[in-house]
């Protein structure tokens, strides 16, 4: 499979007053297109920083970062914005939901910014509500929902745009045994019968089983 | 649609935060209202004063009358069509302090015609002028006492002693709002026969003489021909336009006026602040929630859309609100004032006024919530807690 997301020499760094604290190191990796990928690492490696960068909702140091053709690193900030609403769906550890949205209208939400009628985004929403299982939620707010509930309905939100890539940041860390459970199973059938290349950011062992591969962050570099 | 209907989602979010702040907004607009509202009805009476009237007084003060012949000279000046004369007269009904009202000495009959602005049926302008103790009052004066035409008034005289009693024979609407409807008004004639009877030092003068011009671009020349006249005489005069002599008499109340101009921007500033901090209190809760949007891939113009749209929105229903209550509220400081203002209402202006103001503030609270959510970073909006 040809790799979709190409990252090399890829180093990031913050400055705190005048100390630079580096973050990432010099990562080189490719993911190909339909893996299910687990980036692990305890906390601090940098796990969560390198998912931001190949989402383009950070901009690396120093290196480069494609996504299928598209040189993302040289993207300006409104140019990441369309790219994004188009190419990546996200899902937040705590969610990140509309509280003033029912799960219906959240799962809309990056459908506005498309061509599509009203019908259109309707059929899009009630069939990713369906694929997460929550079809008959549609009118309930957040926080009508379990945590569990919540995070599929994320994962639809994530979805509905057809996305090519999933990326999802420690989706299971606000979830009991149980939901993380699910939400596990439903990302792998997600990339099993549906195609999608999903890399998930854990430290938690048992949801990365669920990956076809994984990758360790520690301090900063890529094992 | 859709952000019109997050908007409004985003409003109700905090109910008693919004209904307090739409509550703070609607009570500084009404007090803005309320006092721009006794502002212009300070000036109201001299706005609707016609220009082709001019006053000659004795240039050292209105206390000082004028020689009666004065008044066959001004006649004769080029550009002048009628001239007529008052004296204030200063009476209270009933020898009350309550009762003050505006009370004149005024004749001839030229003098009232010049007032087209007082519209007096016929049948009571004649019998006004038949009756030598006869009186004409405003419709709002008329109806504070609840006077009826035929009954007797009795003033009494604080610059000129005595009761002095006359038959109301004429009740005068304006022709427009704004109009004068609490003047008391009585012959000269009568009013001077009785000074020289009792006090005959003081009759055979005019407080002022009223002036009416064919065309009112001349008003300056016409007026300055006037003092010319009597440059060199004992008593000078100053001639003005009716007009700058009500706003002069109106200007002894300049800095309550000022006061309360300076107050009703203070309250701008008030509903400023009120809004700022709601708006700055919302869009620091909802950082991680722009962060999202942003995320998905929305632009900068959608937050600040939905920013400005929200504080408009509480700005709007504050402002509504406000000047919903006015109304009840200026109907009550008008009854308190018994018609002391002849136009005591609401003016288009100030309700403009508001309405720009309330944009104004809508706008400006927005400024630096809009600023903070578009300077803040995906990163850093996503790991922030409201």
């Amino acid at each position: 499979m040809p790799a979709i997301v190409k990252i090399s020499n890829l180093s990031k760094s913050y400055r705190r007053d005048s100390i630079r604290i580096p973050v990432l190191e010099n990562i080189n990796l490719e993911v190909e297109a339909g893996d299910f990928l687990a980036l692990m690492g305890p906390s601090g490696s940098g796990k969560t920083t390198l998912l931001n960068m190949i989402g383009g909702i950070d901009k690396p140091s120093a290196g480069d970062v494609f996504v299928g053709d598209v040189p993302i690193h040289r993207l300006s900030d409104a140019a990441l914005a369309t790219w994004r609403a188009r190419h990546v769906g996200f899902v937040f550890q705590f969610y990140n939901l509309m509280p003033v949205l029912t799960a219906f209208e959240n799962v809309e939400l990056p459908l506005l910014l498309t061509r599509l009628s009203k019908t259109e985004r309707r059929k899009h929403v009630e069939l990713a509500l369906s694929i997460v299982g929550l079809q008959d939620r549609i009118n309930h707010y957040p926080r009508q929902l379990s945590g569990g509930q919540e995070q599929r309905v994320a994962i639809a939100r994530a979805l509905v745009t057809d996305p090519t890539l999933i990326l999802a940041d420690e989706p299971t860390g606000d979830l009991d045994k149980n939901s993380a459970e699910e939400v596990m199973t439903l990302l792998s059938q997600l990339n099993s019968q549906h195609g999608k290349t999903i890399i998930v950011v854990t430290h938690d062992p048992r949801a990365a089983d669920k990956a076809r591969s994984h990758r360790n962050l520690d301090k900063g570099e890529l094992a | 649609m859709w952000v019109l209907r997050l908007i409004l989602r985003n409003t109700g979010r905090h109910k008693l935060r919004t209904i307090l702040t739409i509550l703070g907004l609607a009570v500084a607009t009404m007090s803005f209202v309320v006092i721009r509202t006794l502002i212009s009805s300070w000036y109201a009476s001299a706005e609707v004063i016609p220009p082709n009237r001019l006053v000659t007084r004795n240039a050292v003060s209105l206390v000082f009358g004028l020689p009666l012949a004065y008044e066959d000279k001004i006649k004769r000046v080029e550009g002048v069509e009628s001239v007529g004369r008052g004296n204030w007269f200063g009476g209270l009904y009933n020898n009350d302090p309550k009762n003050f009202f505006a009370n004149f000495a005024v004749g001839p009959e030229a003098y009232l015609d010049m007032y087209s602005e007082f519209v007096l049926p016929p049948e009571q302008r004649a019998d006004y002028f038949n009756t030598k103790n006869g009186a004409v009052a405003g419709r709002r004066l008329a109806d504070r006492f609840g006077w009826k035409i035929g009954d007797i008034i009795r003033l009494t005289g604080q610059i000129y002693p005595g009761d002095w009693e006359f038959v109301l024979k004429g009740i005068y609407k304006g022709s427009q709002q704004g109009v004068d409807e609490n003047s008391f008004i009585f012959h000269w004639e009568y009013f001077d026969e009785r000074i020289k009877q009792t006090f005959p030092e003081m009759g055979g003068e005019a407080g002022w003489f009223l002036v009416k011009i064919s065309n009112p671009k001349q008003a300056a020349g016409i007026g300055a021909a006037i003092d010319d006249i009597f440059k060199n005489s004992p008593a000078q005069t100053l001639t003005e336009t009716e007009k700058e002599f009500s706003l002069n008499f109106l200007a002894m109340m300049d800095s309550l006026i000022a006061g309360l101009t300076i107050m009703s921007y203070l309250i701008i500033g008030v509903i400023l602040l009120v809004l700022v901090n709601t708006m700055a209190m919302s869009a620091r809760e909802r950082m991680s929630e722009y962060a999202v949007l942003k995320t998905l891939g929305f632009k900068t113009y959608h937050i600040s859309g939905l920013i400005v749209g929200e504080s408009l929105l509480l700005a709007g229903v504050g402002g509504v609100l406000g000047v919903l209550l006015t109304y009840p509220v200026l109907d009550g400081i008008s009854r308190a004032l018994q018609g002391f203002f002849s136009g005591f209402a609401m003016n288009s202006l100030t309700v403009i006024l508001s309405a720009v103001f309330m944009v104004v503030v809508g706008i400006l609270a927005a400024i630096f919530p809009v600023y903070r959510a578009l300077r803040l970073s995906i990163v850093e909006g996503l790991r922030h807690v409201g």
